[in-house]
């Protein structure tokens, strides 16, 4: 099964893991929340909108950035430099950086909407005469698109190339993908991967605007579903080569990408678009559609983005693979999306969990992928038939972006 | 880095309306003078859709679509790589200035024409097209960011589509991002091994050396200069001039406080008329 694997690329390992999300601060707690069947879902309370409920990370308002990258000063880049210092991240960066050469570490970030917030303080701010914005937005080091690898290279003394990937809600799952690229181009040794996006009104609204959010907390899979819960988080992985890594290192075993073509904002109803992005994956990684022991779905809880993911999941896999969602643990982190789901498809290899779908009492009687069922007396653990050793991680976005992601240990075939 | 060739190119900007009637002008041949001449509309998309474009998507659509009629290839068979460092800034701003009332009410299509990938997404849409597409930002150095990625992107051995595009901000924004005039650069690179292909302008390879470029728009044109240092994405204008000359050329682009080598060689200087005539035709 390995005829489409370039036996040029190099095998990327990982090497670092940041997290975090409305599940909690770093690796432990997440993986806590999971065991625990715990959502971090709360009523949404925030930036004047009060409609459903959202996924907030505690501690960002207090969170302080060193003075030495003041000017990047945002909520965005707070909440990055929080998974920066969870789990030694940052230190594991830097000994990469002194391994390596700080001019050959890249930062490859993914983010949909930067530091926005910023700038909607500063429109509430304005000069009521000239309607100038105030002095005190830094848009350059917050605002801007191109913020977020500029802060985080900053914040990590890395002097490699760096760059955003911004295609909506595909991002920091694009991020990881084109990390590896620049280490097999050679353009560098090490890759930090991964993104951000914060809580702001421009996406609570947005979201509210198109009737995509859920009343109560989102239901993916479930027949009466009625859309998503917005939630913030930013994630990391240090991307290696093999050979810098230890034996048992997590890898991304393949990647794939694809667009829909279709709509700006609706999924292609039969996931045409989405499929294409996982069989490319699996080839990518050399592997059979049986090979994937989980699928973390893209899985919003909206009608039409779950409805054409069981069409696109049923294409590759029929009903062969159990196939749930995480968005209602930590909501719809949208250009976080995908690093943070790669993050808890390690976690669930590591712990040996399928994370139970929460909300799911009646699953929709016309998908035709089964959401894992879950265990009895354990109330975030699904039932699984055979060891995690493989994820399958989908992430699919406005403009009709999908990317796929296929996670596990390299010996593990 | 392998190196790539380049099989089409493609430009829209002020003076500069597409890319055989700026050759003179980008190879210092013929003066430059001001004309912003809005794009052609793009005849690819529904006329409900096409009405509601903004000035930066119709700038992209227009590079994009020249570059890959000049490089003759089916443009879905391409990856896509945008670049864009301010996005559809006229729709940003207006969903701000919404948010700042007490009780925003957002126009559903704005807020998906906000995304950073409107262009990427359109250009998808009117040409059918399943394949990877990426959309990259890094403020000035979008272009030189975008270039990397779209080299980089060769390794899946299909041709990629590397479009950069920027329009200016709406005020206030403008205060706090200068962007001059509207510019558009697109390119189709293909992976350079073997003989070159009959429509190859020529090979490129890159290196990124992580010390700062020196005055890199210093051999421009005075009015290309401006563009260059006006707009992040006419920070393509060196290596569009390169192709445009048809002489090898060494470019170093600004990439924050690093710099992207650029080695240009055309293959054949025949091959530039050759390429034209078969994008006109």
């Amino acid at each position: 099964m390995a005829a489409m694997t370039d036996p040029a690329t190099p095998n990327i390992s990982i090497t670092a893991r940041g997290l975090v999300s409305a599940l909690g601060h770093g690796l432990a707690a997440t993986a806590d929340a999971l065991a625990a069947g715990r959502s971090g879902l709360v009523a949404c309370d925030f930036a004047g909108q009060r409609r459903g409920f959202i996924g907030r990370v505690e501690g960002v308002e207090s969170h302080r950035l060193p003075a030495r990258l003041a000017a990047f000063e945002c909520r965005n880049h707070r909440l990055a430099h929080l998974a920066l210092d969870a789990d030694g991240f940052a230190a594991a960066v830097g000994a990469a950086a002194r391994r390596h050469g700080p001019g050959r570490v890249a930062v490859v970030l993914g983010t949909s909407t930067s530091g926005v917030l910023a700038s909607e303080e500063a429109y509430r701010a304005r000069d009521a005469a000239s309607g100038a914005l105030p002095d005190w937005l830094d848009f350059e080091h917050t605002h801007d698109l191109g913020a977020l690898p500029r802060f985080v290279r900053a914040a990590l003394g890395l002097a490699g190339p760096a760059f955003t990937v911004s295609t909506a809600c595909a991002s920091s799952a694009q991020a990881v993908g084109l990390g590896t690229r620049l280490i097999a181009a050679g353009i560098a040794d090490a890759a930090v991967v991964g993104g951000a996006d914060s809580l702001c009104g421009l996406t609570l609204a947005g979201f509210a605007a198109l009737d995509l959010i859920a009343a109560g907390p989102c239901r993916p899979g479930d027949a009466a579903r009625d859309g998503l819960s917005i939630g913030e988080a930013a994630g990391f992985l240090l991307l290696e080569r093999a050979e810098a890594a230890a034996p048992d290192a997590f890898a991304l075993l393949g990647w794939g990408a694809s667009s829909d073509g279709y709509h700006l904002s609706a999924p292609r109803p039969d996931g045409a678009g989405a499929a294409l992005a996982m069989r490319a994956a699996l080839d990518a990684a050399g592997l059979a559609p049986g090979a994937i022991d989980w699928i973390n779905l893209h899985g919003t809880g909206t009608p039409a983005n779950d409805a054409a993911e069981d069409q696109a999941v049923f294409a590759v896999f029929a009903d062969a693979v159990p196939a749930s969602s995480t968005k209602a643990y930590t909501g719809h982190t949208l250009g976080a999306a995908g690093i943070v789901e790669a993050i808890l498809a390690t976690l669930a290899i590591e712990h040996g969990l399928v994370p139970a779908p929460l909300n799911l009492d009646r699953p929709d009687p016309s998908f035709r992928v089964p959401p894992p069922p879950a265990e009895p007396g354990r109330p975030g653990h699904a039932q699984r038939e055979r060891p995690v050793r493989r994820v399958l991680s989908n992430s699919f976005g406005f403009g009709g972006s999908n990317c796929c992601l296929v996670l596990g240990r390299p010996d593990s075939a | 880095m392998n190196p790539a060739r380049i099989i089409g190119v493609g430009l829209w900007g002020s003076g500069l309306p597409g890319f055989p009637p700026s050759r003179a002008v980008l190879a210092g041949q013929a003066p430059w003078a001001a004309d912003d001449a809005p794009p052609p509309v793009p005849g690819l998309l529904p006329p409900a859709e096409r009405r509601r474009l903004g000035t930066t998507v119709r700038l992209a659509l227009a590079a994009a679509a020249e570059a890959v009629a000049m490089a003759g290839i089916d443009p879905r068979a391409a990856h896509n790589v945008f670049a864009t460092s301010n996005g559809d800034g006229a729709v940003v701003h207006a969903l701000l200035e919404e948010l700042a009332r007490p009780a925003p009410l957002l126009s559903p299509t704005q807020f998906h024409n906000s995304v950073h990938n409107a262009a990427a997404g359109y250009w998808t849409i009117a040409i059918g097209s399943r394949a990877p597409t990426q959309c990259i930002a890094l403020h000035d150095a979008t272009f030189a960011a975008g270039l990397l990625a779209a080299m980089a992107e060769l390794a899946d051995g299909a041709p990629v589509l590397l479009c950069a595009h920027d329009a200016p901000l709406p005020a206030p924004l403008a205060a706090k991002r200068r962007t001059e005039t509207g510019f558009a650069a697109a390119f189709v690179l293909a992976p350079a091994q073997g003989e070159p292909a009959p429509g190859s302008l020529g090979r490129l390879s890159l290196r990124y050396e992580a010390e700062a470029a020196a005055a890199p728009f210093a051999a421009l044109p005075p009015a290309l200069r401006r563009l260059a240092e006006g707009n992040p994405a006419a920070q393509a204008l060196p290596l569009l001039a390169a192709i445009a000359s048809g002489r090898p050329a060494r470019l170093a682009l600004p990439y924050l406080d690093a710099r992207l080598e650029l080695a240009f060689e055309p293959e054949r200087a025949v091959c530039l008329e050759a390429a034209i005539g078969a994008g006109r035709a």
